[in-house]
């Protein structure tokens, strides 16, 4: 039975085309999946439907949800058809909650706002909804409130939110994107088993072709605003008749050529010895110590020369504070951290700093808006004495952007001018201009496309090579770390758990935690691609 | 009201009165102390454009020199607020959760925790009445104001990568906060600035009333305004004038501000 039925639905904002004729249909009961890069317009296209676009949009064709046309209703209408016949859970469960409301209390209000109840029958009900997402009363009264909460926790508060009312169309915008691993299998386990018992229709709009071939029936993949290809999941991704498809296929299971220099034996650049550190939490009472936390519990490790060390974890394992430790920037309370033989910290010289760089996740947040890439670029040269002059600073920018494969001629811009990959290059130019040793990548590549984020670990391992580059990179995407590192550190509440060639580790993975990781990572069905060796998936 | 209208609107208004107070410097209509018993009280346009007040001095040169007094003494008491109050707040914010940080912002607490009038009769009584001790008095209230926006802005910056990265690269505090953290918030205190302006004009206009600020002969709005107090009914634009010049330069400043606001905040620019 159609659910919904969404006919040549275009979208314009600000004369802008957004959305071309996108056409397609989902059954009661069905998974839907809509995959593709940022800004190919999935989510604008569950917002068109549900009438939640911003200012100067136009759109225009049909979205049928049962027998209500959706596109031309009023906004009362609308009011009562959002949270009653289609729930939305978004991608940030920490800012998805009010955090001054009780979860019950939020719970409840979509019942109370919507007339389905009195107060107390809504609470009533809240709790019911609560335990079905598994929250349940012993650990979760209603009376919790979003800070105690974890994310995934959050996350499984929007579901109850969302499905309050039971509507017959949930809506999930990249549900577990911000979610770890593990996390996000048990989210996927919940939104698969509602849809199978309570018969609504599940939209599942994501960039991760592996949750969606765990999780969809039909898929549907989005390019510029239109449709390229839509089939059952597995036809689609066995056939993979579009280009595009192909192309974001190869993209997502891509793995740069293996570098040929091999790591120097013995000589270590970076050794991290039995580190620890901890930091002050809250005072508890006026009086008395204040509670501290162990962030770091003995960590050791070393980076030898021209080696690619990957560092593995969820969030809040510590890798962010070692990561600190690492460059300086925090004290350690205990162990040392040295660099090129020599002790590192937040006194170290700036010598020893030039000899390691940094590349951050964010490529938006990463430069300074008002400076331009000239200037940005240059800013470690603060590190070496003696400055070079101007006309050596030029050259030794330019040079550091056509390394990253950008030309002299974008110094003279401003960050906004360029796109996330490029941006994310002109953060590794930054890191280079001072020759390090070391490059640690922060993430680095976990907030692009998947086909950028090949492009810039094929630069990454290009650099590696000529530049003689050893990386510490860090990272909580299992697919990525297995692309582009020799040896892997799996670290686990502030300890390193398992260590060893990535590979091996991959292959064979000894320690449970590492078991756990690598069984919640989603994966494509091998037997789905098949025939196609070269694209071989992870 | 359009961002863009409010703006120009609010400009236009302020541009009235600064040229009006630039040109007192070399010209006005009547000298200000010239009193002429004989032509007191004359009404607007009775020879005189704006009329003459009680001791027959011209309105109109009176207004435009009050306009000088009123302008310099909110633009330098917002100086020593911007000169005090931003670098605390930087280094409050570069400091952010240590000793000094908690100095500087319960110093500013206890700043706060005063009326800004007190503390300016509390000057003027120590120091005597005067439009220096008036200056000072407005500029020290000026300064926690500065210190928490700066500071406020200045620590959700310190969270950025582009800070870290800064960091890596061996800046200390001191330099990023200058190159890094500073033009980044500069609308920020624009804006604060314009608001400050006004709430100084005003500040001025009511210390000069109550006998606190400006002393004669040099006019100000304030006292203009007490002054014509027994004679409103006599003569009303004694009291009319100078109260619609304070309303008018305060109107504009905060229209100037709010338009300068939605122009420099990106994010509010977007939902206009």
């Amino acid at each position: 039975m159609t659910l919904l039925s969404i006919r040549n639905l275009s979208l314009d904002i600000h004369r802008r085309p957004i959305l071309r004729e996108v056409s397609f249909e989902m059954r009661r009961g069905e998974v839907f999946g809509l995959v593709g890069e940022s800004g190919s317009g999935k989510s604008m296209t569950a917002l068109a439907m549900m009438q939640l676009l911003p200012p100067g949009a136009r759109a225009s064709g049909r979205a049928v949800l049962g027998q209500t046309e959706l596109l031309t209703q009023s906004e009362a209408r609308m009011c009562r058809i959002r949270g009653r016949e289609i729930g939305m859970i978004f991608q940030e469960p920490m800012t998805a909650l009010n955090p001054v409301r009780t979860i019950g209390d939020q719970v409840a209000e979509t019942l109370v706002i919507h007339g389905a109840a009195s107060r107390s029958d809504a609470l009533k009900a809240a709790r019911q909804r609560l335990d079905r997402v598994g929250l349940t009363a012993d650990r979760f009264p209603l009376s919790r409130y979003p800070h105690e909460l974890s994310g995934g926790q959050r996350q499984r508060v929007c579901i109850a939110m969302a499905i309050a009312l039971r509507p017959s169309l949930l809506i999930a915008d990249e549900p577990t994107t911000a979610l770890d691993v593990t996390t996000q299998a048990q989210i996927l386990d919940l939104l698969k088993g509602l849809v199978a018992e309570e018969g609504m229709g599940l939209m599942l709009i994501t960039h991760d072709l592996a949750v969606v071939a765990g999780m969809a029936d039909h898929v549907a993949v989005m390019q510029a605003g239109r449709i390229v290809e839509q089939a059952g999941t597995e036809a689609l991704f066995r056939n993979r008749r579009h280009d595009y498809t192909r192309a974001l296929f190869a993209a997502s299971s891509h793995r740069p050529a293996a570098v040929a220099a091999a790591p120097a034996a013995d000589k270590a650049l970076l050794a991290v010895e039995d580190v620890r550190r901890s930091y002050a939490l809250p005072r508890r009472g006026l009086f008395g110590p204040a509670p501290r936390m162990e962030a770091v519990r003995g960590v050791s490790f070393t980076l030898k020369a021209g080696e690619s060390l990957g560092l593995v974890g969820e969030s809040g394992c510590g890798k962010s504070t070692l990561t600190r430790a690492i460059l300086g920037l925090d004290p350690v309370q205990g162990g040392a951290i040295r660099l090129f033989g020599e002790p590192a910290g937040p006194g170290m010289p700036n010598r020893l700093r030039a000899g390691i760089q940094v590349v951050f996740q964010d490529p938006y947040g990463s430069f300074n808006p008002r400076w331009r890439v000239e200037r940005l670029v240059a800013e470690p040269f603060h590190l070496l004495a003696p400055q070079p002059g101007r006309d050596e600073r030029r050259a030794r920018v330019a040079e550091a952007l056509e390394a990253v494969g950008l030309t002299p001629a974008d110094m003279e811009k401003y960050p906004h001018e360029f796109s996330g990959g490029q941006r994310q290059r002109i953060a590794i130019a930054r890191a280079l201009i001072t020759r390090p040793g070391i490059l640690v990548l922060d993430e680095a590549v976990s907030a692009l496309d998947v086909r950028v984020r090949a492009r810039i670990l094929d630069l990454l391992a290009a650099l590696r090579e000529s530049h003689g580059l050893a990386y510490l990179f860090i990272s909580h995407d299992l697919h990525v770390v297995r692309a582009i590192t020799d040896r892997v550190l799996v670290m686990r509440a502030g300890e390193i758990v398992e260590e060893g060639a990535t590979e091996a580790v991959f292959a064979a993975p000894r320690h449970p935690y590492t078991q756990e990781l690598l069984a919640a990572t989603p994966v494509v069905p091998a037997d789905w691609t098949e025939g196609t060796p070269h694209e071989a998936l992870v | 009201m359009r961002g863009g209208a409010t703006l120009i609107l609010g400009a236009a208004l302020t541009a009235v009165f600064a040229v009006a107070a630039l040109v007192s410097l070399v010209w006005t209509p009547w000298p200000v102390e010239a009193i002429n018993i004989a032509l007191r009280l004359k009404a607007p346009g009775d020879g005189f454009l704006l009329g003459t007040d009680h001791f027959g001095r011209d309105m109109l040169s009176m207004l435009m020199v009050g306009a000088r007094t009123s302008i310099a003494v909110a633009i330098l008491a917002v100086g020593i607020g911007i000169a005090a109050g931003v670098p605390l707040g930087l280094l409050a914010a570069a400091r952010h959760g240590g000793l000094l940080d908690e100095v500087i912002m319960r110093g500013n607490d206890l700043v706060f925790a005063f009326p800004s009038l007190v503390i300016a009769i509390l000057i003027t009584a120590v120091f005597g009445p005067s439009a220096t001790n008036a200056i000072i008095a407005i500029g020290i209230f000026n300064i926690p104001v500065f210190a928490r926006v700066t500071r406020g802005a200045a620590l959700s910056l310190w969270t950025l990568d582009y800070i870290r990265a800064a960091q890596v690269a061996g800046k200390g505090r001191a330099r990023i906060s200058m190159q890094h953290i500073l033009p980044n918030i500069a609308n920020l205190l624009i804006v604060q600035g314009t608001i400050q302006f006004s709430l100084g004009i005003l500040a001025e206009a009511g210390l000069s009333y109550v006998g606190l600020g400006a002393q004669p002969p040099l006019p100000s709005w304030g006292r203009m305004l007490a002054e014509s107090q027994t004679m409103i009914s006599l003569a009303p634009h004694l009291a009319i004038l100078p109260g619609l010049a304070i309303v008018l330069t305060v109107l504009g400043l905060n229209l100037m501000g709010d338009g300068l606001r939605d122009l420099l905040d990106p994010r509010l620019r977007r939902t206009r």
